[in-house]
């Protein structure tokens, strides 16, 4: 079998798996849960390959010391790699256990199986397991990937709904770092720098003092500045008061301008072509363009982290998304070795890509070292998640057909516009935010974004799957933005997506023909086609409604990456003074399913959330920042506007497992901004999709 | 300005010593070590800290200790615990209700003040109390039918106990 990434990085058996003395058996794993449900995920694939049930594996997540490295939980890798490692390696310790056990018992490995760990002879039991014969096992070795892990028809544990393994605990009141005690600990604050190259003129400690009490202590180093204490509350209190006793000298100042799509497509840009030329065509040429705006991840916990600098080692815990990236950066940015740094991962609220954890780690770390011996607990304000995580940069994308006399594209380039969407700490010179604030800040970053053989970053699924003889893109990579931009959820697929499938619409009704039919003639990826015709009869898509008359239907179709999972979307909407979405039904091909009902609500999730970006959020600048900082200056889709959805997997598990955690939000972003064009019989090409525009809309197309 | 004060939290007699304007998610989170309530917003627009003071939720990052004279508390950690989980926390877990979890205390006290008002909510009820509870995950269907289920199983009795 082939071997993963992961696995070329982490050879060694023993990296990943170790028998344990109360008999279960601990899998290591480099990606960490942010509420998608993989380690459930990685202990079904680990207890199928080792005929184990699932309470006998311990999964131990994102240590930097113990476990593999697999860089960061992202770009819906998981299954992907990290499970194709865990499956090889538990096939592969199976196999040599097996061999030892045969020798033992004097059999041939034939004649062996195993049942819950104990070697069955003929299928009587021998009274030998995993463990007795553990000792025996070099897990040192590397692994050969020369056993073949089983045949998707012998599974009984993977494809089965097997219930998450953390949300027990977290239905108790435990099960998050924010809950993580210790003896002595010190919560922690910061007072933000405004923004890089801002100084610290004048900070009156007295004020804050008066403010919180003697008890708090106030840890500076050149420009970065914590409140520090045992009582939370007066912590609170003084960052509060530090805010308005601090004066800064701030070279940099935003605009409200400066947040929109339109300013980001007027800046200068490092341009590069990628695929085909543009063909001309007898047909013509169509155009059109659309955009979205800054977004923020709107992680429902402010970011949070734990740091202890004692006897020469720093150990951090953190809810960032990658616990080997983050030890190199902390390593980095405080001029320690490595080794001298261990990074745990304990889990956060959900994150939806990059946001502020990371950087709350880096905090954690720099008052960790200014108080020895104390461990210290730092935890943003919602302000500061809000002000201070990179955004999601806003876009600008026009999508271009050159059209063949049969209606169809012969064609097709998507320009975008955009700031970059991979800005990970560590990446193409990105660095944490408090760097900023120390004495010798990094170097500005350089002006990088996720190649495409990584699946893009801004040009994330800006190729459409379909059959058309040419198609490129033009990527204007926009890099002096005044706020940090990284990665959200579906990074640029959300509006590529959104704009091709837009602009297919509106090919299908020049042609005259209908959307799905259209799709489909230019579609001969059959598992493309499966997932389209399954939502058409989920949603008796040849019986659907007219439009017009503030009700509309729209499909749409993206295959995540053009690598991961396939989804088809059907969304029905009502537009009156706003859009509501009534109903959302969605067909996904995920190749070998490892857990359906957890891939069912990744799904469910990621439409939701596409909900809430096309139809309401927008960060919006102010002088001072950004400008969003709650969630009223920040709404998101609540109970109110949920949607009857139904979500169905399209049987594909003779393929590959595919990353499903991203597939649905652009054809859900999508397929709405279609069933809008149906209702209204004019396109809103801008999200989000409100009031405003809904009006501007129906002017424009009366 | 140290206030003594009394109040029952989760059926347990505390006396408490601390500033009256102490929020009490922080003097259940610290004083008394339960941890199950969480800072989400500290402005009365998450849910994430929702508790029930007297049977009515109160969004405790913001309600002051010094108010909670003689009140009785009762958090996530009062409703039920893991081996002896409430029927709300059993629905939840029966319907997956929840994807990074973190909302899903305040969910529950929610979704707990109004069973207790309204034992046979429709769904248009139960989308109302919950609305000021925000999901970033996109767990709604799954956390309203979990009310659903746990509601049809008070009703039946099964929740007796509780």
């Amino acid at each position: 079998m082939v071997i993963s990434q992961s696995l070329r990085d982490n050879p060694r058996l023993d990296r990943w798996l170790r028998f344990e003395p109360d008999r279960t058996v601990r899998v290591a794993t480099g990606k960490v849960e942010l509420g998608q449900g993989i380690l459930t995920a990685l202990a079904q694939i680990a207890a199928e390959e080792l005929d184990l049930r699932v309470d006998q594996i311990r999964i131990m997540s994102g240590d930097s010391v113990e476990g593999p490295g697999e860089g960061y939980t992202a770009s819906s890798w998981s299954v992907e790699h990290s499970g194709s490692a865990i499956r090889a390696v538990s096939a592969e310790v199976r196999a040599l256990a097996l061999a030892r056990a045969a020798l033992r018992l004097n059999a041939a490995p034939e004649e062996l199986s195993v049942l819950e760990g104990e070697f069955l002879r003929d299928g009587t039991a021998t009274g030998l397991d995993y463990w007795h014969v553990a000792p025996d096992i070099d897990l040192s070795a590397e692994a050969t990937g020369a056993v073949a892990p089983k045949p998707v028809a012998e599974h009984r544990i993977v494809g089965r709904d097997i219930p998450r393994l953390d949300l027990a605990a977290k239905l108790t009141g435990s099960g998050f770092i924010q809950d993580i005690d210790m003896p002595g600990m010190l919560h922690a604050r910061t007072l933000r720098q405004p923004g890089r190259g801002a100084t610290l003129l004048l900070l009156d400690k007295d004020a804050i003092r008066r403010a919180a009490g003697d008890g708090v202590l106030i840890v500076r180093r050149e420009n970065f500045v914590a409140l520090a204490g045992e009582d939370e509350t007066a912590v609170r209190k003084a960052a509060t008061a530090a805010a308005g006793a601090a004066v800064w000298d701030r070279p940099r100042r935003l605009g409200p301008e400066q947040a929109g799509a339109g300013w980001i497509a007027t800046q200068p840009s490092h341009d590069r072509h990628i695929g085909d030329p543009m063909p001309e065509s007898d047909g013509g040429r169509v155009s059109m363009r659309f955009s979205r705006p800054f977004l923020s991840h709107g992680s429902i916990a402010p970011s949070c982290a734990l740091a202890l600098w004692q006897d020469g080692l720093l150990s951090v815990w953190s809810h960032a998304q990658g616990m080997h990236p983050l030890r190199a950066n902390i390593a980095a940015t405080l001029r320690l070795p490595v080794e001298k740094v261990a990074c745990h991962h304990a889990q956060g609220a959900g994150c939806y890509g990059h946001n502020g954890a990371d950087d709350a780690a880096l905090d954690a770390a720099l008052v960790a070292m200014e108080l020895p011996g104390k461990p210290i607990r730092l935890c943003w304000s919602r302000e500061e998640e809000f002000g201070y995580e990179p955004l999601s940069s806003a876009m600008a994308v026009e999508v271009h057909a050159s059209v063949g006399t049969d209606g169809r594209p012969v064609g097709w380039t998507t320009e975008i516009w955009s700031a970059a969407h991979g800005q990970r700490p560590g990446v193409g010179g990105a660095y944490l935010l408090a760097a900023d604030a120390l004495e010798t800040p990094p170097p500005e970053r350089k002006p990088f974004d996720i190649p495409e053989e990584r699946g893009g970053g801004a040009t994330r699924n800006a190729i459409p799957l379909y059959d058309i003889a040419a198609k490129g893109i033009d990527f204007h990579l926009v890099h002096d933005v005044p706020v940090r931009t990284s990665s959200l959820r579906g990074l640029g697929a959300t509006l590529n997506v959104f704009a091709i499938e837009g602009l297919m619409d509106e090919l299908s009704a020049r042609a005259g023909e209908d959307p799905l039919a259209y799709r489909l003639s230019l579609l001969t990826d059959p598992r493309a086609r499966a997932v389209l015709e399954r939502v058409g009869d989920m949603a008796r898509w040849s019986e659907r409604d007219p439009g017009g008359a503030g009700r509309g239907t729209g499909i749409a179709l993206a295959r995540y990456k053009n690598a991961s999972a396939y989804a088809a979307i059907v969304a029905a909407v009502e537009v009156g003074e706003a859009v509501r979405v009534t109903d959302v039904w969605c067909a996904v091909d995920a190749g070998l399913v490892i857990n359906p009902d957890g891939v069912a609500n990744q799904v469910e999730g990621n439409m939701i959330q596409a909900i809430s970006w096309a139809l309401i959020e927008e960060s919006r600048f102010g002088e001072d920042g950004v400008a969003s900082l709650d969630w009223q200056t920040y709404p998101v889709i609540r109970f109110r506007d949920i949607p009857e959805i139904r979500v169905e997997l399209v049987d594909a598990s003779a393929h590959d497992p595919l990353g499903v955690g991203e597939c649905a939000g652009g054809p859900a972003a999508a397929a709405i901004g279609n069933a809008v064009a149906h209702a209204l019989g004019t396109r809103i090409r801008d999200m989000p999709m409100t009031r405003e525009r809904i009006i501007e809309a129906l002017m424009r197309g009366s | 300005m140290s206030k003594h004060l009394t109040m029952t939290v989760n059926g347990h007699v505390h006396e408490i010593d601390t500033a009256g304007t102490t929020p009490l998610l922080d003097v259940l989170r610290n004083h008394l070590g339960q941890k199950g309530s969480r800072y989400g917003c500290g402005l009365e627009q998450c849910g994430a800290c929702m508790v029930l003071v007297d049977g009515e939720t109160v969004y405790s990052c913001s309600r002051e200790a010094g108010s909670l004279q003689g009140r009785s508390i009762l958090t996530v950690e009062g409703l039920g615990a893991p081996g002896a989980l409430h029927p709300l926390q059993q629905a939840f877990l029966d319907e997956q209700a929840g994807q990074c979890g973190y909302c899903l205390s305040g969910m529950l006290m929610a979704a707990k003040a109004l069973l207790d008002r309204n034992p046979s909510p429709t769904r248009a009820e139960i989308v109302e109390a919950l609305d000021p509870n925000v999901c970033r995950c996109g767990s709604h269907p799954r956390i309203l039918r979990a009310v659903a289920r746990a509601a049809a199983v008070l009703r039946s009795g099964a929740g007796d106990g509780h």
